[in-house]
């Protein structure tokens, strides 16, 4: 490895990174060189220190998360702007920095702050992208994940994610759970519900509005939507037998659910007001875990009609499946892309599970997760991302990871076992 | 030098706010949740009360009523039917108990069972559920043979969230594999 690199370009990645550990309660794994990385200088906005968590240590976190990022050490550089016109661009251009974002934040009218930031491409000189925004002072972390979304589209042409939210399941103890809703990175976390019984497969509104969940506190698994400003809340699906694996049609007007009246597990629909149900899948074998692909026509499945359990797909409102995975003889979980470019699923092998993700185009499936428990994938709505159950410590932990699998973060969310983590839509 | 004063005591009142109040006002939704969260709690053990699963297992202590479902002496207090590792097969040596209960449920009607399935801790938690709840149904089936009526009886699942045993030897998987047989008040 060229000296230069190391020292100007990965050694203070490194050091960065580790400093976002104790800054943020992130733990961000970069497995490659960062070579193909878009080097992005983040110097201290102007009296961003004196806000909770600051600005650029929360940008660069959820930069850092999309793999798309390297991070120029502005200790490197004695040039500290603030505006753009106090920025040496060929000081910058000499620590390898691509884009430099500047800011400031100041004091606005009635207690609301100001907080101004532009981001430049360092040779050409030319803004990328900018904005000023007047906040109350305890908006900042919100307000940080917003200019992280415009950074990200700005260099990517794509959009972002951080303003979005998880929802997961925190076990307490074997007599406490609870329904968790987060900030995409994690923090901010509030309870939605809370019960002595297990609670599975939350399920995201389309418009973000409502979660669907498995709750057992009835004794049995009954399929509830939530209204998550409300609180209010309903059993779409309590059926005699097993009521589970609740997945929102695309309009949210009805959702797929798994039943048991019929005396196994099949695939159904209801309203999403409750109501009958119809039967969608027709085998004599388990199928479970409906997911609608993006456009709605179809449901992937899993089913263990060929004997151990394989993805398939069918028409949204029934009929005859194909067979989606050939490979391996557990695979589970299908989580199809927001875009419909590809297929998350889990795949048992050797007695690992890992996620995996098989991009339509060309139907390759390579793994993204490499320990021995990883689960509940789930796409961020620019399916750039996907966030998972993993293990560590015999405890359930978060992370998210990128598509191509070359960048994990482990998301930090208070205390528990934590498991079945969904990333919700793009807020409306 | 004025806008620095008024500046720092924004950030300091800003500050406080974001220390007593986790939850910022662009959140709205946020606090309104948080505020239900407690009144859906009550409303579900209100509802729900005392379940009396965690009393479903075997070796329940006699109540010196004479009750058979609850004399450690009778058959009727087994509970529980073990699976074999991938497999819903009610075993024979379980089912001299199945049958037990199906008789007693045939002599009384007015009772009505429950049969929760359970799996290994491992896999797709929706698979498991699946998988116990073939475990419930075998056992459901075998009493509808009996001539239990279908209306005293329920098959679900518990899948992997209620294991029994929580390690990762064998013996722990074993004892996971299971349905349970619940009465109705129980």
């Amino acid at each position: 490895m060229p000296k230069f690199l190391f020292h100007y370009v990965l050694l203070p990645l490194l050091l960065l990174c580790s400093l976002s550990v104790r800054a943020n309660d992130l733990t961000i794994e970069v497995v490659g060189g960062g070579t193909n990385r878009h080097a992005i200088a983040l110097p201290e906005f102007g009296l961003e220190s004196a806000l909770p968590g600051g600005l650029t240590p929360i940008i660069q976190s959820n930069l850092a998360r999309t793999g798309v990022f390297s991070f120029v050490d502005p200790n490197k550089v004695n040039n500290r702007p603030i505006d753009p016109a106090q920025i040496d661009y060929p000081a910058w251009l000499g620590a390898g920095t691509m884009s430099i974002a500047v800011g400031k934040v100041t004091a606005g009218a009635g207690g609301t702050i100001t907080v101004e930031f532009h981001l430049f491409d360092a040779a050409r000189k030319t803004r990328l992208t900018g904005a000023s925004f007047s906040i109350q002072p305890n908006q900042s972390r919100q307000l940080a994940h917003r200019i992280a979304d415009m950074i990200y589209e700005a260099i990517t042409g794509k959009k972002g994610i951080f303003g979005t939210r998880i929802a997961y399941v925190i076990k307490h103890s074997a007599n406490s759970y609870s329904l968790q809703v987060a900030d995409a990175d994690g923090a901010n976390g509030f309870t939605l519900l809370r019960s002595s019984e297990p609670i599975i497969s939350p399920a995201w509104s389309p418009e973000g509005g409502r979660l669907a969940y498995v709750s057992f506190e009835s004794k049995k698994p009954v399929v509830y939507v939530h209204d998550v400003s409300s609180g209010s809340r309903r059993a779409v699906a309590n059926f005699k037998g097993s009521n589970s694996a609740p997945a929102w049609s695309p309009d949210g007007s009805r959702l797929a659910v798994v039943l048991t009246r019929d005396g196994h597990s099949q695939i159904y629909a209801v309203s999403a007001n409750g109501g009958e149900a119809v039967r969608l899948s027709n085998s004599n074998a388990i199928d479970t875990e409906p997911a609608y692909s993006a456009d709605g026509s179809r449901i992937y499945f899993t089913s263990d009609r060929a004997g151990g359990p394989q993805i398939y797909v069918m028409g949204a409102g029934g009929g005859s499946a194909q067979r989606v995975t050939f490979e391996g003889n557990y695979n589970v979980s299908p989580t199809p892309a927001p875009d419909g470019t590809a297929l998350a699923f889990v795949r048992r092998e050797a007695g690992r599970f890992r996620v995996m993700v098989q991009e339509t185009a060309t139907g390759q499936a390579n793994y993204v997760t490499d320990t021995h428990y990883d689960e509940s994938p789930s796409f961020a709505p620019n399916g750039q991302m996907l966030v998972y159950a993993s293990e560590q410590g015999g405890r359930g932990v978060l992370f998210t990871v990128t598509r191509d699998g070359s960048t994990k973060t482990r998301l930090t969310t208070s205390g528990g076992d934590i498991r079945a983590p969904v990333w919700g839509p793009y807020p409306r | 030098m004025m806008w620095k004063k008024v500046l720092l005591a924004a950030m300091v009142a800003g500050s406080l706010a974001a220390c007593s109040s986790p939850k910022g006002p662009t959140d709205p939704n946020a606090a309104g949740a948080a505020g239900m969260n407690g009144k859906n709690g009550a409303n579900a053990s209100g509802m729900y009360g005392q379940g009396g699963l965690n009393g479903s297992g075997n070796g329940m202590g006699a109540d010196g009523s004479g009750n058979p479902l609850t004399d450690p002496k009778s058959v009727l207090s087994k509970r529980s039917v073990f699976f074999d590792f991938d497999s819903s097969l009610v075993k024979d040596e379980y089912k001299p108990l199945v049958q037990a209960h199906s008789e007693f449920l045939k002599k009384n009607q007015t009772r009505k069972v429950i049969i929760q399935g359970n799996t290994d801790v491992r896999g797709s938690s929706e698979y498991n559920l699946a998988l116990g709840q073939r475990r419930a149904e075998s056992v459901k089936s075998m009493m509808r043979v009996i001539g239990v009526p279908e209306n005293q009886l329920e098959a679900v699942s518990y899948g992997k969230e209620k294991p029994r045993a929580t390690g990762m030897g064998e013996a722990d998987h074993a004892q996971n594999r299971r349905s349970d047989i619940v009465y109705d008040g129980e």
